[in-house]
């Protein structure tokens, strides 16, 4: 059941983007083309994973251990640790990347240092921390709350190719039309509430 | 309470340290070696970015060059001897240079030619050429709204009185005004033709007339003076660009064109500030 939450409830419950409104910026700014939007997705969900899985070790090992039998509480480090760790990785993968897939390295581009800064990969991590999860169900939360932000993103970034064709009123081109369209599909992800 | 600040900092500063350590690890393993010839060649092209050797940039360019698919020569930009440098510092043949200059083919500033109408609208050539074709009369000859003047990297176009007039010793001939124009007003010509027809319209001589001052109006009297120089197409001749000698200030003054549109470079220049002997000498 544990499981279930972790896994629909990412992806369609508490949607990253559409319910908890975490990650608008790759969300508005990468979603002009579906196929860039599949290489963000992408960049996303492999971060996301390793960064619940390392913050999560980090958060149940690093941050509270005891010492000499008294508890040291270090959880007041814990946006401060998680943001390191997440730049730190993200530089590492970057430079993988350049070294094993050039080709992936192009067309992800500035996407992926944006991803740094990117609050949904911080958020699961935060989220992960607060409710307790464990190594694993941490490690299936960030993997699933990546596809829930994939999702988003893609089904955002065809609305968009579409809107491009649209004749909306002058005023509204471009970026309003936009937000009118996340908050529409912001709308329908309500109806999966309840689902667990 | 102090122990806990201790550990805390104590665990941020070997964090930082032991993912520093591993950045500058991982950043060694897989280190992407990147062909040092291509930065010197970089640091030897002008970097002006102008996109006239049909590269994304100067960077790009220098790619392929190193990689053997274009010869140094392609630079509009670059002069003889920094071609040649790059040539040099490569080992290989600088290739067949040719350089050339833009001109604006049209005469008709605001007091040549006739005031159409009054356009307010955005002040670009392109808008302008979409909407009413601009404030003046003939619909072939520049719009005056600058467009290739912001689109020139070298800032060697000028704007004199709603007329472009391209300033010789900064254009490069990247072509990028050539592109920018909408209405094809501008050519690119060899560099050491020193003499051109400021006209582009291929309309009849008197309907020109009754537009612009200084129309080309295909009088043939050029063309008789030099078959090998002057070519007369319709209503509007031209300098024969491929022929073996480009016609001088000299041939000029002798051909004596009735309207004013054969010029120099340098008149072409002063057309534009309307100097009192042009207007008392053709009028």
């Amino acid at each position: 059941m544990k499981y279930l939450e972790l896994t629909v409830g990412a992806v369609l419950v508490y949607n990253f983007v559409l319910s908890r409104f975490l990650g608008i910026c790759p969300f508005l700014g990468v979603s002009k083309r579906l196929s860039t939007a599949m290489g963000m997705s992408g960049a996303v969900i492999f971060v996301m994973t390793l960064a619940s899985f390392i913050t999560t070790l980090l958060y149940r090992n690093v941050l509270q251990f005891s010492f000499g039998g008294e508890k040291i509480d270090l959880i007041f480090l814990q946006v401060l640790v998680f943001i390191l760790v997440i730049a730190a990785l993200v530089q590492l993968i970057e430079i993988m990347l350049q070294k094993l897939s050039p080709v992936l390295y192009q067309a992800l581009g500035i996407y992926l240092p944006l991803i740094t800064t990117n609050c949904a990969v911080l958020g699961a991590a935060t989220i992960s921390a607060n409710n307790g999860y464990t190594v694993m169900e941490s490690t299936v939360f960030g993997f699933f709350s990546g596809v829930g932000f994939a999702l988003a993103l893609l089904l955002f970034a065809s609305l968009r190719e579409r809107l491009e064709l649209a004749t909306p009123p002058e005023a509204f081109k471009g970026t309003p039309i936009a937000l009118v369209t996340a908050g529409i599909l912001a709308m329908a992800f309500v109806g999966f509430s309840g689902l667990c | 309470m102090n122990t806990v600040v201790l550990i805390a900092v104590v665990l941020m500063a070997v964090l930082g340290l032991a993912l520093g350590v591993v950045i500058g690890w991982f950043a060694k393993l897989f280190r992407v070696e990147t062909d040092s010839r291509v930065e010197l060649v970089t640091e030897l092209l002008p970097g002006a970015n102008c996109g006239g050797c049909g590269k994304a940039g100067c960077s790009d360019f220098a790619k392929s060059v190193v990689a053997g698919e274009n010869p140094p020569s392609k630079c509009p930009v670059s002069s003889s001897e920094q071609i040649s440098a790059i040539a040099m510092a490569l080992g290989i043949d600088a290739g067949e240079s040719f350089q050339q200059r833009a001109v604006v083919c049209c005469g008709g500033d605001m007091e040549q030619t006739k005031r159409l109408l009054n356009y307010n609208g955005v002040l670009d050539c392109v808008s302008a050429s979409l909407v009413a074709g601009g404030p003046k009369g003939c619909s072939y000859g520049c719009l005056g709204m600058g467009t290739c003047a912001h689109h020139c990297p070298f800032g060697a176009i000028e704007m004199i009185n709603n007329l472009a007039v391209v300033h010789r010793e900064l254009c490069v001939g990247c072509g990028n005004c050539v592109a920018a124009c909408p209405r094809g007003v501008i050519k690119l010509v060899p560099a050491d033709a020193d003499v051109h027809i400021y006209c582009n319209s291929p309309a009849k001589g008197a309907a020109k007339k009754q537009v612009c001052n200084v129309p080309c109006i295909g009088c043939r009297k050029c063309a008789k003076f030099a078959p090998d120089k002057f070519t007369v197409n319709g209503f509007l001749a031209a300098v024969n660009y491929q022929a073996e000698a480009f016609p001088t200030a000299e041939d000029v003054s002798a051909v004596g064109c009735p309207t004013g549109a054969l010029l120099t470079v340098e008149e072409h220049l002063k057309i534009e500030q309307n100097e009192p002997e042009w207007s008392a000498g053709k009028k």
